[in-house]
């Protein structure tokens, strides 16, 4: 893809709205002088387009921060909670993502296989007992690892959809033909995104690589590589990719099982489910 | 390093006879170093009264920090009466507003426009230079380093920390350490506390060993019982800060605007007796008193 495209596509994504209920409850909530402070971090972390430019703002090299900032929760405690407010405030007054895009692309199913991916991959870092700040970028990772595929089907609808088409009729790997039809796949337009946004190495990592995992060594992505299999194999949502990737030695030797083990450990995910749907039918 | 306190209210001007003592105007501080290099902290409405000591030394050179935009912080600029008068030189550092991605040159250009003051800003006789600073990015101005620090309040904030001639000073702008959002049996609660943690750890490097801090202390922890989220520190914070980070001297700063002289004593001989054994200096900060380090 030309960089020429690549540089529009960067100049469009500055104003992707955010998805329609965290929208309105984000006017709704910035709205109510009485609204906790929860229930505000709350919806904006559960929406991966305002989660990302929340952090992008933060993490901008103006505020030359010695460590990046990861998540929503640490956003608010180093700048203040009104901030972070009026900038997804912000990102609210651009509208929200429309749900009949060109690209017949399943913007709910989207929004649940993010979630679940973003709740399972921290109860995996948890399982293996990382620190829980990590559990919680496992969090943020999982939630964002495809966020190139809204920014696809927001900006490239027509060939999106070829690709999505291809993907489910003959069983291919999405980002195998969006590479075909966009010359771009998600994980890639993620990781240009994500670095031009200037987010943490690691999470730039888990995006650009999460279906590449021979490329290097990073729990962050593992976890969000293994939620995302086990995501789609519970059927929870949908991001568009109907195959589903077996654990490569590295991942299965991480949690010690390989995937339909792990999916059996973990024990019943219902509940990871029906949090997420809560949240997308508030 | 010298002190001069030009304004000391929070909020608003309250001028009067209950605030004669301590003063009524809003925050503005003169810092002077050895070689009387002039750094201004805030441009309140004390900032006018500066100006006025500040003629019969002209052409001057003043660099104002500001640590946030809110109006009792920049109200003061356009009647800083040296940016009328050729020759001086007034620079202004501030940083960058996440949610407006507008500079520091706002916090002026804004005010003069026609609807709110007489003159224009391309009619400003000195030479205007804005400065965006970074937090952890130190500045320098003459002998005196300056370094910023994001310090949380309902608008960007900084902290600035001055180094000069062997001596130090903190000043936290509007500042309210944060508190745990979560309740302690909330899933989120240990998480959220190690990030203050981190976050109160960083703030206390940045003052570490100052011989003053001067912070935003508004409230009594009565007071801010009901003025949670408003974004400004009580008595009881600034002492626990100036405890943790070793400070020498610590004044208090933007009194609420409807404290008297008489209410601020009372809280302050309360806070002698409260604190017999603390290692550091308690001060009120008071308009017009010159302070040596």
């Amino acid at each position: 893809m030309p960089n020429s495209k690549n540089e529009k596509l960067l100049v469009l994504v500055e104003k992707m709205p955010a998805f329609p209920k965290s929208v309105q409850q984000v006017v709704q909530l910035t709205s109510d002088i009485n609204a906790s402070a929860k229930d505000i971090i709350r919806v904006i972390e559960c929406d991966p387009i305002m989660t990302v430019k929340i952090l992008k703002a933060i993490n901008s090299s103006f505020y030359g921060l010695p460590q990046k900032i990861t998540s929503v929760q640490r956003a608010v405690v180093h700048i203040g909670l009104n901030t972070i407010k009026n900038l997804a405030l912000g990102v609210a007054a651009m509208g929200m993502l429309n749900a009949d895009n060109k690209a017949n692309f399943n913007t709910s199913g989207f929004l649940l296989h993010s979630l679940t991916t973003a709740a399972i991959s921290k109860l995996l870092a948890e399982r293996i007992g990382l620190p829980s700040t990590e559990c919680s970028d496992c969090f943020v990772a999982g939630l964002l690892h495809d966020f190139g595929k809204v920014v696809f089907a927001e900006f490239m609808p027509d060939a999106f959809k070829l690709a999505l088409e291809k993907s489910r009729e003959q069983q291919l790997p999405l980002h195998q033909t969006e590479l075909e039809f966009i010359g771009l796949n998600h994980s890639q337009a993620g990781k240009m995104l994500a670095e031009k946004w200037e987010l943490s190495a690691p999470l730039i990592d888990a995006i650009a690589y999460h279906h590449d995992i021979g490329h290097s060594q990073n729990v962050l992505r593992d976890c969000v590589f293994a939620a995302n299999q086990i995501s789609k194999h519970l059927q929870f949502g949908d991001g568009g990719n109907p195959v589903l990737e077996a654990f490569p030695d590295a991942v299965a030797a991480r949690f010690g099982l390989h995937l339909p083990e792990l999916c059996e450990a973990l024990g019943d995910l219902g509940s990871v489910k029906t949090e997420a749907q809560s949240f997308i039918n508030l | 390093m010298k002190i001069k306190f030009w304004g000391v209210r929070g909020s608003i001007p309250t001028p009067g006879p209950n605030t004669v003592k301590y003063g009524g105007n809003t925050t503005c501080i003169e810092i002077r170093t050895d070689d009387n290099d002039l750094i201004i902290l805030d441009a309140g409405t004390g900032i006018h009264a500066l100006a006025q000591s500040l003629l019969k030394e002209m052409p001057i050179q003043a660099h104002i920090f500001i640590t946030h935009t809110h109006w009792d912080h920049i109200h003061g600029l356009p009647f800083f009466i040296p940016i009328f008068i050729p020759n001086n030189l007034i620079k202004i550092y501030g940083g960058i507003d996440p949610v407006t991605n507008e500079t520091i040159n706002r916090a002026l250009s804004v005010q003069l426009q026609y609807s709110f003051f007489p003159i224009r800003e391309a009619q400003l006789n000195a030479r205007i230079e804005y400065a965006t600073v970074k937090p952890g990015e130190p500045v320098k101005v003459g002998s005196a380093t300056i370094t910023p620090i994001v310090l949380s309040h309902p608008v960007l904030n900084f902290g600035y920390r001055i180094d000069c001639d062997g001596q130090s000073v903190f000043f936290t702008g509007d500042y309210e350490p944060q508190l745990n959002i979560y309740d302690p049996e909330d899933d989120e609660y240990a998480e959220f506390q190690s990030f203050v943690d981190a976050k109160w750890d960083e703030v206390v490097l940045a003052m570490k060993d100052v011989d003053a801090l001067i912070v935003d202390s508004s409230y009594t922890n009565e007071e801010y019982a009901s003025k949670q989220g408003w974004g400004h520190g009580t008595y009881d914070s600034g002492i626990k800060l100036a405890t943790a980070a070793k400070a020498k001297k610590l004044f208090f700063t933007h009194h609420e605007p409807t404290r008297s002289d008489a209410g601020l004593e009372i809280i302050y001989q309360n806070l002698l007796q409260n604190n017999p054994t603390i290692c550091c200096e308690l001060l009120l900060a008071q308009e017009g008193v010159d302070i040596s380090l």
